[in-house]
Order: C-alpha cells, then sequence, then structure tokens
C-alpha cells in the first residue's frame, strides 16, 4: 500500500508513532510540500511550528550502575539515566509543523524538516500567514535561521540578547540579574 | 462592506470553512502581523506614532503596541511581546515530569486546569497509561469549571474596559464561586495541580457533587443577569458590533482558534470535531456566529459558559464509581497508609518521588479545546525522566496575531475593545 504522503515534493520518510504521522521532508522543498499539503491534502490549518534542539541526544547514558557508556558513576544516581539508548537524530535541529485539516474527523500531521546549526530553513509565512510567529519564535529562542521570513526579529527576548535560550548548550540561571542592587 | 457579504458559510452542524486560497483578505502585506502605514499617508505627514503599554491596564498584562495613528484611525500597528517571558518550556525540561506538572499551570493563569491538562495527556501518550473512567470525567467536569472561570474573567475585564464596571463586580461574584468549588476538590483557589499522569491527585471530596449542583442552578441565571445588563445597553452594542471585523478565511490563515474562530462562522470544535476526554459522551451545542466582530465573539463567549453548564450536569449525573487513579506503581504513587506497611510501596515512593518515572522515547503533539481555543502540547521524551523539549500551542500568541488584521481602519478607543476581545492571556502569549 503506498502512503498518501509519498507524492509530497521533497518526500523523504514517514514515521507513525503513538497514532501520529510524521512526514519528514528536505529542507529545500519545504513550501512545496506545505503547498501540496495546504492545497492537495486539505491541512489548511498551521496549529504550531516547534523546533527541538538534539545536542547531547541520548548522552546520558542507559540506567543503572553498570551498562552506561560514560562507565560507573557512585556520585549520579545511575536511574537517572535512560532505560535505553534512544535512536540517533540526523541532525541537530528539528522543525516540527504541525499540521491539522478542518473536516471531518480532524486529520493532523506532522510535517517535519531537519537541519544543523546555521543552515537555512524556509518560511512559510506564504503558505499559511500564522508562522509569522511561531518563526520568529523558532529564530528566538533556538536560533533556527529562516529564510525569506518578512520580519524575522527576536520576539520573546530584548532585541539586543545574545544566544537563543531554548538551545541545549546554553546555561540555565547564567544570564545576568537586573535590578539586583549590584553594578 | 457590509458584515454578512465578507462571511464564509456556516451550518449549526458539519463542518463550513472557506476556500484555501485567501481571497479578499485583509490580513497585512507582506508580514501578517504588522499594519504599515500607507506611504501615500506617511507623505502628508500626519501620522501620530503612540506607544500603547506595555504598562496599560486594559492590555491584560504586559502587551505593548505600536500604534500609528491618522487623526483618529489606526492606520499601522505593530504588537511587542516577550514582557513576561519567564522560560517556562525550558524549565520544565530541568524537571521530572512529576514537577514539571505545575508549571503549565502557570502559564495561563486563567485557565490553568486545561494547560495541567493538556501537558498530563501527552505524558499519558507517550506512557500508554489507562485512565479509570473516574478522573476521565472529572477531568472534563473540571476543564469545564476552568472555561466558566476563565470566560468570566474576560467578560468582566472586557466589559470594564468599555465602561461597563459593574460587570466586573457581577463576573467575580460567580468566579469566585468557582474557586470556592477549586478550592473544596484540590485544597488551592488557582494553578490547582489536581491532574497527574494516570488520573487525579486526591478523590472527589463528599460534598462536591452537592456544591457543584448549586452552582450549576446558580451559573445559568447569572449568565441571563449579564445579558440583561449588556445586551440591551446602547453603548455596549455601539462599541462591540461591526468592530474588529475577522473573515472565517482570515481566521483560518491566521491560525485562530476558539471563541474567536466560531465568531467568524467556522464552525470547529475541538472537543466534537476529534473528542477527548468523555466529550463523546455529552450533549452540547458549539455556539457558531457569523459577523466576526467584538460582538459575536461575546455572543460566543456567552453561549459557551451556558454549554459548560450543561456538560458539568451531565458529567455530576454520569460520574462513573470507581478508583480514580491508575493502578501502576511506576507511575502513580502509591497510597499514603501502605507506606506504614509495605516495604515495596515505600519503595516505590522514594523512587518516583526522588527520581520520577521513565517516560518512553517518543514525540507527540496533544491539542485541547482550552477556553482560548487549541491548546497543544508538544512533547519530546528520549527515554529519561525528564522531558527533552516541552513546547506549548498558546492559543492566545495565535490570538495576537490577528491584532494587525482586526484592527486596520479601526478608532483608537475601539482598539480597547478589539484587542480585549481576542481575549489573551500574556502569560500564555510569552510563556
Amino acid at each position: 500500500m503506498t502512503s498518501t504522503y509519498e507524492a509530497v515534493p521533497g518526500f523523504v520518510e514517514e514515521k507513525q508513532a503513538y497514532g501520529e504521522t510524521t512526514v519528514v521532508v528536505e529542507r529545500e522543498r519545504l513550501v512545496d510540500a506545505g503547498l501540496y499539503l495546504r492545497d492537495e491534502l486539505g491541512f489548511n490549518f498551521l496549529s504550531d511550528i516547534s523546533a527541538a534542539d538534539y545536542l547531547g541526544w541520548g548522552e546520558q547514558g542507559v540506567a543503572g550502575y553498570w551498562g552506561s557508556r560514560a562507565g560507573r558513576d557512585l556520585n549520579a544516581p545511575g536511574s537517572w539515566g535512560l532505560a535505553k539508548t534512544p535512536e540517533p537524530k540526523p541532525t541537530r535541529f528539528s522543525i516540527s509543523y504541525h499540521l491539522l485539516a478542518l473536516r471531518e474527523g480532524a486529520p493532523r500531521v506532522r510535517l517535519q524538516v531537519w537541519c544543523d546549526d546555521g543552515e537555512p530553513v524556509p518560511s512559510v509565512v506564504s503558505v499559511w500567514p500564522t508562522a509569522d510567529w511561531h518563526e520568529r519564535e523558532a529564530w528566538d529562542m533556538m536560533g533556527i535561521r529562516v529564510e525569506g521570513h518578512p520580519n524575522l526579529e527576536r520576539i520573546l527576548m530584548e532585541d539586543d540578547w545574545a544566544g537563543h535560550p531554548l538551545r541545549k548548550d546554553y546555561p540555565i540561571g547564567g544570564e545576568p540579574v537586573r535590578f539586583s542592587g549590584e553594578e | 462592506m457590509g458584515v454578512a457579504e465578507r462571511v464564509g458559510p456556516a451550518g449549526a452542524s458539519g463542518v463550513a470553512f472557506g476556500p484555501p486560497i485567501y481571497e479578499r483578505s485583509r490580513i497585512p502585506q507582506p508580514t501578517p502581523t504588522v499594519l504599515q502605514v500607507d506611504p501615500a499617508l506617511l507623505e502628508e505627514g500626519d501620522i501620530l506614532t503612540v506607544n500603547f503599554g506595555p504598562n496599560h491596564p486594559s492590555t491584560h498584562g504586559v502587551l505593548r503596541l505600536q500604534v500609528d495613528l491618522n487623526g483618529e484611525h489606526v492606520v499601522g500597528l505593530n504588537a511587542v511581546i516577550g514582557y513576561l517571558h519567564t522560560g517556562f518550556e525550558k524549565s520544565m525540561e530541568q524537571k521530572t515530569y512529576w514537577k514539571a506538572i505545575t508549571y503549565p499551570a502557570r502559564i495561563d493563569y486563567l485557565s490553568f486546569q486545561m494547560n495541567e491538562l493538556v501537558f498530563v495527556l501527552a505524558i499519558e501518550k507517550l506512557l500508554g497509561i489507562e485512565t479509570p473512567p473516574k478522573a476521565v470525567w472529572m477531568r472534563m467536569l473540571m476543564s469545564e469549571l476552568s472555561r466558566i472561570h476563565s470566560h468570566l474573567i474576560w467578560l468582566g475585564t472586557g466589559a470594564l474596559e468599555i465602561g461597563a464596571i459593574s460587570m466586573l463586580w457581577y463576573c467575580f461574584r460567580e468566579r469566585d464561586a468557582v474557586l470556592d468549588l477549586f478550592e473544596l476538590v484540590t485544597g488551592v483557589r488557582m494553578h490547582t495541580r489536581y491532574f497527574q499522569a494516570g488520573g487525579l491527585a486526591e478523590d472527589i471530596p463528599p460534598g462536591f457533587y452537592d456544591e457543584c449542583r448549586r452552582f450549576c442552578e446558580l451559573m445559568p441565571k447569572a449568565v441571563d443577569d449579564y445579558e440583561t445588563i449588556l445586551d440591551r445597553n446602547a453603548i455596549w452594542l455601539e462599541r462591540t458590533k461591526g468592530l474588529g471585523l475577522l473573515s472565517a478565511e482570515d481566521a483560518i490563515a491566521l491560525g485562530q482558534s476558539g471563541p474567536i474562530l466560531r465568531a467568524s462562522g467556522v464552525d470547529w470544535d475541538l472537543r466534537r470535531a476529534q473528542p477527548y476526554l468523555a466529550y463523546d459522551q455529552v450533549d452540547f451545542n458549539v455556539p457558531v456566529y457569523t459577523a466576526g466582530d467584538v460582538y459575536d465573539r461575546y455572543r460566543v463567549h456567552m453561549d459557551e459558559m451556558r454549554e459548560s453548564v450543561r456538560i458539568i450536569v451531565q458529567a455530576l449525573e454520569g460520574m462513573p464509581e470507581g478508583p480514580w487513579i491508575a493502578d501502576d506503581r511506576k507511575v502513580v504513587l502509591p497510597p499514603r497508609h501502605e507506606l506504614h506497611t509495605s516495604m515495596e510501596s515505600l519503595i516505590h515512593h522514594f523512587k518516583l518521588v526522588t527520581e520520577g518515572y521513565r517516560v518512553p522515547e517518543g514525540e507527540v503533539y496533544v491539542a485541547i479545546e482550552s477556553a482560548r481555543g487549541e491548546m497543544g502540547c508538544y512533547l519530546v521524551s528520549d527515554g529519561g525522566p525528564k522531558p527533552w523539549r516541552v513546547k506549548f500551542r498558546a492559543p492566545s500568541f495565535v490570538a495576537l496575531e490577528a491584532t494587525a488584521t482586526c484592527i486596520s481602519d479601526a478608532l483608537i478607543a475601539d482598539l480597547i475593545a478589539i484587542v480585549g476581545s481576542l481575549d489573551t492571556v500574556m502569560g500564555e502569549v510569552d510563556r
């Protein structure tokens, strides 16, 4: 049986998990894929764009005092580790476009592209105007370089903020505290 | 441009929506969320740029709008957000799942139960854990109470901004009744953390059913009272009708959901379109209005409060007996009394509290119909006890994107009514 999504431009693979469909496409053909999904398959509603950073994915090691890649460390409870080594990811970042079709049955699909740090991802504002702020957030929080966005500025952080806070290499509690009485 | 001709068709049942190509769109170009001043107007040199907010009582938090005015008319608008950014999503990555449940409630402090619910549902989807029916029904009941709570604050503050001060007191009277119910069930009035993976945190206390029934008798009358105050009030009608227009096509293109989408004539409610919890077992209507203006958004909110009461009454009637949390000792804390007698329970308790439970590897997106529309949670797990990535699809964040479209040609005095009608909670916008 052939998949509905194999005809999507730039189709790479289709994954089924937890009752959800993920369609991975080539980054360069994202806009074509979006237009196809919107116009041919009726996914007229973009719910959300979520970027995820997979830096250090799976490096935590396997649970228990044995079996971890880093060896035995009595100071860190081994059971804070993972149940098993997770599947490796193709690149550092994934950007997921959660699409919904406003029709009977409310079908959803996750359109996904992968990129490394600094690689541009085409903007889908022309396909779904609601992508505007979602893409700005992806840039602000994850440093995804969205190409062709009409107004790619920081959205949640200040304009002069350095770094992208939701990246895994961005420290928590590392920002300077303002108005604390210190110089 | 008349109201009727701009709106797509909508039926009382089934789903109706406009064509996917956005003809006759009012969405600004090239940036959908920024209304740019017409260059011809700029040359005349009569444009005044004012800063609305970030600290203004009618912005529902800290929203800043850069507004370009030509006389009284709004000709340019740019929304600046982020003043309330607290890094919830980053913080949640540092916490075990059961600790992280406390965070989503604080993202949207008006419909906190639903935010908890969407995160808990996402965890449960990854865990594959079955929730007992009593917990499912109680979750539905609490969500609807939460919806009423959120709508009441929307109505009270929205009317206050337009000048109907008394509405605030009436709405907060009923809101307090809802909060009393929350306190009765969970021990706290807000940010209840009542839902957790597998079910509820506590059993439903004795006396709740009676109190809740009393509330269900009182609430529809209260909604009638609100309508008596507002619906024949000439000022209210003048200041809401025909303002902040959003067509069905534009609403879909801008990803609007919830009352905004339904006020624009799109018959869409996730409770019915993709039933979760026990919504497929209760009877309720989805109010749809077609003008897409502030008044119709108000109408949708009012009707939804009545429908929520109907759902609550049915949930009280149909509430199943039985356990309120799943019997899964690897995820759910053992009952307190067992800790004194059972070594195994003590170990489970200790391990769950110190290390949390591991959630299988994978990524899920769960969406529910919150008071403001589609509340989504994208959860990535690497198989460990802490979430790898949590992202919330905040309906308020998306609703604010529509400001520039709704506002074009409006008067500065209507700006407040229009922004207020989008029902945004800045905590959720900025997360």
